[in-house]
């Protein structure tokens, strides 16, 4: 399987990239650890005219403290944000969730910009960003935008972003000391997840239960007025539109929301839950 | 001093892990100079009418050499027929329609993008039923899909009527995908002499060049097969697929050596699938434990074309049908059916794992229906030491077996009643987490039919020695184990001996690699070559050493006189100088042996996560007897790989199709071959019973672990949510079933 | 476009398409054939080699993206020169860590990746650090075994 024809630049600066992005518009893909672009245009899912590599720009690699939140450079990969000090003393949901993706080769290559930016709704960082109410921030050719995290996700591998814009931080609050609970269920550990969980706090986020990641906001208004995990997880599935399919029927998934949101909120209480881990 | 039975790494290894192996899309031989680059256009639909074909923006495409359809190849004649390429009508997504050559390998999927093929979709047949009702054929000019029948199928008789206790049950062995880790590939050119040579990732190069010679319509003299390093098998690569031709045939038209290999999503839909049973067991007997008879009635799912599936593959499952067990009365009946899919043929067991599957569900059944310990009731039916050799019903003949020995070994290892126990405490305790446990017991015939090989050893006059055998190893390690018994038997170092395979020109004959035969047959070809050189050498020392033959003994590689150690002697040198040309040699076709019947029992240990479903195999504990071991480390390595794919079938594999014939599994993100964090540590037990069958005293040990570990991994997976009132659950034992089997338990009670 | 890679310690430069990926130009360009292709999917990692010595999957980097990097293939562990195995290489001959050779290249690097970072992993952590390369003949049991020999580490029948 090889990728169509496409010319390949290479990133100098956030500024020429923007230049190229603005020149090429459509045409051009911002190509950062390339995990989920190039398996796309192997397949000629996706044949970009030009590819834009960000990933000489060293300036968005990094995980800094900033006042009460965190600062992460989209190009931060996910084998850093696992490893990162920062971030498991103040968002340990996000290194956790990012040691999780794929296999230790995908680890090494994919970068929370691009994750989020292709925003797969069976991918996990979303979810976790969601969670964490993160902040995007994004240049484009008019300057700098910040995004929630609730208004990024819009459906399928759509977001606000515009062709001409980059993702080029995202911001989460601290959350020291918070409790937090992670639950990904697939078959085999290298694949995506079937349905996951993210929590933080009263903050639930859910992976594949429908065209995004999505709050289980019902679950977290239970939370909120007192209810246990059990209880409050038995709400997780409200409002979700998750895809019926052979391997994982719309039911079943549900019924998987509702498991695994028990079994995080049971470890963001401090618990440790049933089941196979 | 003996090599074999000790442990020798292989001789293979060096260059596998500096250099990497010479598979077939690494050669570099001049012959491939100038070599084009091949792919074939693949069908997107189930089953359609081709109504058009465009190929001319392709063909106008930088770099096309050229472009061909079924109307550019020959054709073939016959019912059931399949064509080279498809002509007018596709069967099976992954059907190659046409052929795309050229320069660049880049160029290749550019070329085949431009190629416009009409489709008018068919109705699709997808599923046994489908196929057997009949309503949609995939060949015109016949009115059934059944293309294979065997015995009596759907017969009602008599069978059960003395039986206290009968069960049945309706279940499905599933098609899976061998894939090995190297996908199909072949390069091939004709040289000035107008022979064509081909090296193709084959198990078999002799049988792939009778193929070819047929298909060219050329002498096998004129075609030299290759095999060069291969990267697995599993019986998907016996021989030579429709494509190979394909190759010779157009490095023919184009004058250019022409390089293939398919993409992995390729491989997945259009190399012969595996397994594909629908069987419907009836087992019963009295309520002590005793069976009074068993029937096997099933459905074999044969793809798009007759392949292996529609004889040859269900015919084993008759012959294997009864197991380790004494059954006194028995029937089986069998009808392989067309649908629109892949075709099925051998893979890592061939026709036996779905007798043993079938047969083992069936003691499972039927000891639940009777409150008795499955492994007690295995126990009452065994075929019992003194009884051997054994004639089955099914027509085996049965050579040696340790059925009882054996499973008691794994219940003692495994501490089966402590299992037993904490499976007892967990459910007392309403544990999330299920414990599952589950035996099987097998046999298994390998080198079926016996067949011969060919075995040549020559001893050069340096002393040093190489052997040719017909046997085709790729992976399992059997030139080292051939060398090992060399050594032994000529007393040369194994660093002077060297093994030869896979070549027709150096091999002229040969039957090759498959059904666990190589050691049997290609080992016993070797070793009676050797003999047959140590004879012709006893004659030569004798003049050298001016003595009778009859007192010459061959001594750690010297030729001495027997009770006069300290004279001197004569070397494989000396002897060879004294030869013929300078080398002894000796080449035999080994025909003496017969098929022999490998056995075990193993357990395995589940867990089941009772609230999503989730199953984690956590112990596998394998007794897999198969005679004398030469090389421990190698048995070994060939059970793990066995007890690693039996346990993905149970687990997790399944080549799956929506109702218009998309698979749905065809990449290997969507297939789940199993992962390192799948499997536990293996738990191994020795046992060697020997067999009378050829003259190593030795069966097969290539698919016998595979056969055995996938019904004790799904029975623990069933055992685990015995409590629950689950009685069957149909592989691979996915969550979703899991879950799905659970609830349904739920609504019953 | 031209590619310059540092591959096994020798700079190369060639000129290849933009869209060529690092494995086939490994492959085809540099004829380096150890590095193998399993699938399609970045799912096997038959094709792990160490790009600025972390392993990725080639199959999944555009041969420019590689450009100004350093590559190491199987063939660049041992000295071109006939020198010693790689204690990687040793062991995994030595524990029976493969049969047909086709996942061992990719298996090998992976596990150099992991000793790296982790210099004495227990067995569940070689599992999960292997989960990215796939092997069809050994169960991985003996693989496993391979990496806990070559990290010094007590090895399981």
């Amino acid at each position: 399987m090889i990728p169509a024809q496409v010319s390949y630049v290479r990133a100098t600066s956030v500024e020429q990239t923007l230049e190229l992005l603005a020149e090429h518009g459509d045409d051009a893909k911002v190509l950062a650890g390339g995990h989920s672009l190039l398996p796309l245009m192997k397949f000629r899912f996706a044949a970009p005219e030009v590819l834009v590599d960000i990933a000489p720009l060293d300036e968005l690699r990094y995980v800094r403290e900033s006042g009460e939140e965190i600062a992460i450079g989209a190009l931060t990969r996910y084998r850093d944000l696992h490893a990162n000090e920062i971030l498991r003393a103040h968002a340990p949901l996000l290194a956790e969730v990012a040691g999780a993706i794929g296999d230790p080769q995908v680890r090494n290559r994919g970068t929370i910009g691009g994750s989020l930016a292709h925003a797969d709704p069976a991918a996990d960082l979303p979810a976790a960003a969601l969670a964490s109410d993160a902040v995007f921030v994004v240049r484009g050719p008019e300057g700098e935008r910040e995004i929630a995290a609730e208004d990024f996700f819009l459906g399928p591998f759509t977001t606000p972003l515009e062709p001409d814009e980059l993702l080029v931080e995202i911001r989460v609050p601290k959350l020291t000391g918070v409790g937090w609970g992670f639950e990904k269920f697939n078959r085999r550990a290298i694949d995506w997840a079937i349905v996951g969980v993210t929590a933080v706090g009263s903050s639930i986020a859910l992976i594949n239960m429908g065209g995004s990641p999505i709050r289980a906001h019902a679950a977290e208004q239970a939370l909120a007025d007192g209810a246990s995990p059990a209880e409050a997880g038995a709400l997780a599935a409200e409002d979700t539109n998750p895809a019926d399919e052979p391997h994982a029927s719309a039911d079943y998934r549900r019924h998987l929301a509702r498991v695994l949101t028990t079994r995080a909120l049971a470890k963001v209480a401090g618990e440790w839950p049933a089941g196979l881990h | 001093m003996s090599v074999v039975g000790t442990r020798v790494v292989r001789i293979e290894d060096h260059k596998l892990i500096t250099s990497g192996g010479d598979y077939v899309d690494d050669l570099r031989d001049p012959l491939l100079t100038g070599a084009v680059h091949a792919m074939f256009v693949r069908s997107p639909l189930a089953h359609a009418r081709i109504s058009a074909i465009d190929t001319s923006a392709a063909r106008e495409l930088t770099g096309v050499v050229g472009v061909f359809t079924a109307e550019d190849v020959p054709g073939m004649d016959g019912p059931l027929a399949e064509p080279w390429l498809a002509v007018d009508t596709v069967r099976y997504v992954g059907e190659p329609v046409a052929l795309v050559l050229t320069e660049q390998r880049y160029q290749l999927a550019d070329a085949a993008e431009l190629i416009d093929i009409d489709y008018d979709p068919l109705p699709a047949v997808i599923g046994y039923e489908s196929a057997l009702a009949g309503e949609t054929l995939l060949f015109e000019g016949t009115d059934t899909n059944v293309c294979g029948t065997q015995g009596e199928p759907e017969a009602v008789t008599g069978a059960f009527d003395d039986c206290e206790v009968v069960v049945t049950e309706t279940i499905v062995n599933q098609r899976v995908a061998p894939a090995p880790l190297e996908v199909r590939g072949a390069s091939c050119a004709w040289g000035p002499d107008g022979r064509l040579t081909m090296w193709l990732s084959t198990q078999n190069a002799q049988i792939a060049r009778g193929f070819l010679a047929a298909r060219l319509g050329v002498a096998e003299e004129r075609i030299r097969v290759i095999a060069p390093d291969v990267g697995g098998g599993f019986g998907a690569k016996i021989g030579a697929d429709p494509e190979a031709a394909v190759l010779g045939w157009a490095a023919r038209e184009v004058a250019r050596p022409v390089r293939w290999i398919e993409s992995r999503s390729e491989n997945l839909t259009s190399m012969t699938h595996g397994r594909g049973q629908r069987q419907t067991i009836t087992i019963g007997g009295s309520k002590d434990g005793r069976v009074g008879a068993y029937r096997l009635d099933l459905v074999q799912d044969a793809g798009a074309y007759p392949r292996l599936a529609a004889e040859l593959l269900p015919s084993f499952t008759g012959l294997m049908s009864t197991g380790v067990y004494a059954f006194p009365t028995v029937e089986f009946a069998s009808r392989s059916v067309l649908t629109n899919t892949t075709p099925i043929a051998a893979y890592r067991g061939a026709g036996r794992p779905e007798a043993t599957a079938a047969v083992e569900r069936a003691m499972d059944l039927f000891a639940a229906r009777i409150g008795m310990d499955p492994a007690d009731v295995r126990r009452i039916n065994f075929i019992r030491p003194n009884e051997f050799p054994y004639r089955t019903p099914g027509g085996a003949n049965y050579d040696s077996g340790e059925y009882e020995e054996a499973l008691d070994r794994v219940l003692a290892a495994a501490d089966y009643p402590a299992l037993r126990a904490e499976q007892a405490r967990r459910r007392a305790e309403g544990d999330v987490v299920a414990l599952g446990i589950g035996v099987s017991t097998y046999v298994e015939v390998t080198a079926n039919g016996g067949g011969g090989e060919s075995g040549k050893v020559v001893i050069h006059r340096d002393g040093s020695v190489t052997a040719y055998t017909g046997s085709s190893p790729h992976g399992q390690g059997l030139a080292s184990t051939l060398a090992m018994l060399l050594s032994d038997q000529l007393g040369v170092p194994m660093g002077r001996i060297t093994v030869r395979h896979g070549d027709t020109d150096e091999i002229p004959r040969a039957i090759g690699t498959f059904g666990s035969r190589s050691l049997q047959q290609g080992g016993s070809a070797i070793k009676q070559a050797a003999d047959k050189v140590i004879d012709a050498a006893r004659e030569l020392a004798a003049d050298l050493l001016e003595a009778n033959p009859d007192d010459l003994e061959l001594d750690e590689g010297q030729w001495q006189v027997r009770g006069a150690p300290s004279a001197a002697g004569a070397t494989w040198a000396q002897v060879a100088e004294r030869a013929e040309g300078g080398e002894l040699s000796a080449d035999l076709w080994f025909s003496d042996g017969d098929a022999t019947f490998p056995f075990g029992a193993q357990l395995a240990v589940v867990e089941v996560d009772t609230e999503t479903g989730k199953v984690v195999l956590r112990r596998i504990i394998a007794l897999d007897d198969a005679g004398p071991i030469m090389n421990p480390l190698t048995f070994a390595g060939q059970r793990h790989g066995g007890l690693a794919q039996g346990s993905a079938q149970a687990m997790l594999e399944v080549m799956d199709y929506d109702a218009d014939g998309n698979p749905t599994t065809a990449t290997l993100a969507d297939y789940s071959f199993i992962t390192a964090t799948d499997l536990p540590d293996f738990e191994l037990l020795e046992m060697a019973t020997p067999t009378d069958r050829n003259p190593l005293g030795v069966k097969g040990i290539g698919e016998a672990a595979t056969i055995g570990s996938t019904p004790a991994v799904q029975s623990a997976v069933v055992d685990a949510l015995a409590h629950l009132g689950v009685r069957h659950l149909d592989m691979p034992t996915t969550p979703i079933r899991v879950w799905n089997a659970i609830n349904a338990a739920k609504e019953v009670r | 476009m031209r590619v310059g890679i540092e591959v096994n310690g020798k700079q190369t430069t060639e000129d290849v398409e933009d869209r060529t990926l690092l494995v086939h130009h490994l492959r085809d360009v540099l004829g380096l054939t150890a590095t193998n292709v399993g699938c399609d999917t970045t799912s096997c990692g038959a094709c792990t080699v160490l790009l600025d010595g972390e392993a990725v999957k080639s199959c999944t980097v555009l041969a420019a993206q590689a450009d100004g990097h350093a590559v190491t293939t199987l063939e660049g562990l041992t000295d071109p020169d006939g020198g010693d195995l790689h204690p990687m290489q040793r062991a995994f001959r030595e524990q029976h860590g493969l049969q047909c050779g086709f996942c061992t290249p990719g298996m090998i690097m992976a596990s150099v990746s992991l000793l790296r970072d982790n210099p004495k992993p227990s067995r569940d952590e070689v599992r999960h650090a292997l989960e990215g390369n796939l092997c069809r003949c050994t169960g991985y049991h003996n693989i496993v075994n391979a990496v806990m020999d070559a990290s010094g580490q007590e090895v399981q029948a």
